[in-house]
């Protein structure tokens, strides 16, 4: 059936929308591990939203751009290492390439952490000293995103002498040919896969114990939870704001290389803006605010976009995405796991 | 020389002037109280103190410094510690995590040292060691009290700032906390309370300040107010 026919015979949207329940049956577990590996990769960027909200109740929408500096990062640092980017897969033998592809990570860490700290620094913590309302963070969040985005698509060529920004994508530099490793229910699980679920993984359980088994994590939700009464525990808020955004930042910076693995077509000034609206749904949809909810969250949408995709048809995946978050939103305002770093502040 | 003193401290929200010209001391070792009725004043003094509330005029010296420029954060470390109003206790956090923040800027020298002030709040309050794994939001008011409290004692204060503590209490409760305030007074803890409890409060009290419309307009020992008509018809109901 590839259209919606109503009751009296009258078809609509002949030929646009597919209902190929068919094609989801036979590729559900590839589309299960392809829509897991996007989902953890969105689940790393919206752990950076709920963050930032639990601290500041701000929505942080230049965080997708935070992701994409993070692209770039991992670039840069390969282009440091010597990678001449062709487009074509480099051969360097799977101990090295891990080891490279690692290097590329903390290099995009190193770069959306640092960008995430500035941000803070430049366009935010004016505003707080100010009091300002709600609303002009929110503007400033959306204004930042646009400077950002201008300041690779115009400014960094010229600091690089064109060899990174612009208006075109770069030439993607390529360390990893998929080449599928086993099996799992009939589909097949690549090498790039793998890596994407296992670090994200890691990254995950990484974070998860920071927040919730340190002191700086306790810092954190103590500020989420009730600022003056952290503020009265010798709590610097200022200074969990800060660690906040790093954090965030530096998780967007390894899932923007994750990515460059998933979807290897180079990296581009414009290239976070949907990925990020993506993530922020996804901690939406898991209850922002909350840790786990985002993680849960970003799994969730990966996989259900990807379903999604198979029964209605490609071009339908982003509309599937923010179908299913309004949906969760009807029934669970809260989200799935509802608000938690900053529970009950009543 | 006092452990804490205002002078002519005046704060305000906006144009309207909270506390006005308040000047007060704490000797070291003291158990001083604030006694007043609703908008008298007393949280908005004690938010001043602890620095969360910026002051408009006037001075709050500790222990002889002035520290007006000394950040909120920052007056834990040198033993201001303030277990507000309303208790502030972390809902999304375990009775143990609660008592941990409040060691978040006063760290132990050694895990030994931090077992053992540990250890003497949960034998001050049994009750917090038979729900230390509960989340602080599903406690009884009287057991959130207890962590307030004791998680202010784990920054070991030199000056420990107790914000209405029987506020919505059952009376043994209120008993109880009181003979708690009591007890950690006794082992040599400056305290200042601020109470509308007055009968509790003033019997406990080696001073106390009475508080209206954000001035102070009397003072004296405590048994000495508790025995004043005008205190005792104005805050203990005996006409």
């Amino acid at each position: 059936m590839s259209a919606l026919v109503l009751a009296g015979g009258q078809v609509l949207a002949d030929g646009v929308i597919d209902f190929n329940v068919g094609a989801l049956g036979r590729n559900f577990w590839s589309l299960t591990v392809s829509g897991l590996t996007y989902g953890s990769i969105y689940a790393l960027v919206a752990v950076g939203y709920t963050l930032v909200y639990g601290v500041l109740r701000l929505i942080n929408f230049a965080h997708s751009e935070i992701f994409m500096l993070g692209m770039f990062g991992q670039y840069a640092t390969l282009m440091l290492l010597g990678f001449n980017p062709s487009g074509d897969v480099f051969q360097q033998g799977v101990l090295l390439t891990i080891v490279f592809l690692g290097v590329a990570m903390v290099g995009g860490m190193a770069v959306s952490g640092g960008a995430a700290v500035v941000l803070e620094r430049v366009a935010y913590r004016p505003l707080r000293r100010r009091g300002a309302p709600a609303l002009v963070f929110l503007i400033t969040a959306i204004g930042a995103s646009f400077v950002i985005q201008e300041f690779v698509h115009f400014v960094l060529p010229k600091l690089t002498g064109n060899a990174l920004g612009g208006v075109n994508a770069q030439q993607p530099i390529r360390l990893v040919q998929p080449s599928t490793q086993f099996e799992l229910f009939g589909a097949n699980v690549t090498n790039v896969d793998l890596v994407i679920v296992v670090a994200a993984l890691a990254l995950a359980f990484a974070v998860d114990r920071f927040v919730n088994a340190t002191k700086f994590g306790r810092g954190i939700r103590a500020v989420a939870q009730d600022p003056v009464t952290a503020t009265l525990m010798g709590v610097s808020r200022e200074r969990i704001i800060v660690l906040t955004f790093l954090v965030g930042g530096m998780l967007a910076g390894a899932a923007a290389l994750l990515y460059t693995l998933r979807v290897p077509s180079g990296v581009i000034y414009s290239g976070g803006f949907i990925l990020g609206l993506k993530a922020f749904s996804a901690a939406v949809l898991g209850g922002i605010g909350n840790l786990r909810g985002a993680l849960l969250g970003g799994l969730l949408l990966g996989v259900m976009e990807l379903y999604g995709q198979a029964l209605f048809g490609t071009e339908w995946r982003d509309v599937v995405a923010f179908v299913l978050l309004i949906l969760v939103l009807m029934f669970r305002p809260t989200g799935i796991l509802g608000e938690s770093l900053g529970k009950a502040r009543a | 020389m006092p452990l804490l003193e205002l002078k002519d401290l005046t704060v305000s929200y906006g144009r309207i002037e909270a506390v006005r010209g308040i000047s007060l001391t704490v000797d070291e070792g003291e158990l001083v109280t604030l006694i007043g009725a609703n908008g008298a004043g007393k949280t908005t003094t004690m938010r001043a103190i602890s620095g969360v509330r910026p002051l408009a005029r006037g001075s709050v010296h500790f222990d002889g410094k002035d520290i007006a420029r000394v950040k909120a954060h920052e007056r834990v470390l040198q033993g201001i510690v303030q277990a507000p109003e309303g208790r502030g206790v972390f809902p999304g956090m375990t009775v143990l995590e609660n008592l941990e923040m409040g060691c978040y800027a006063r760290t132990f020298p050694t895990k030994a040292a931090h077992d053992e002030v540990l250890e003497h709040v949960l034998e001050l309050f049994p009750r917090l060691r038979e729900r230390k794994d509960q989340l602080g939001g599903t406690l009884s008011g009287g057991e959130q009290q207890m962590v307030a409290i004791g998680r202010a004692l784990m920054a070991r204060p030199r000056l420990l700032l107790l914000d209405e503590p029987s506020m919505g209490l059952a009376p043994l409760v209120i008993q109880q906390i009181f003979r708690i305030i009591s007890e950690i007074n006794g082992e040599g803890t400056t305290i200042l309370l601020v109470e509308q409890n007055a009968q509790q409060a003033l019997s406990r009290s080696h001073r106390a300040y009475i508080l209206e419309t954000g001035e102070v307009v009397k003072t004296g020992p405590g048994t000495e107010l508790l025995a004043d008509p005008a205190v005792k018809q104005a805050y203990l109901g005996v006409a």
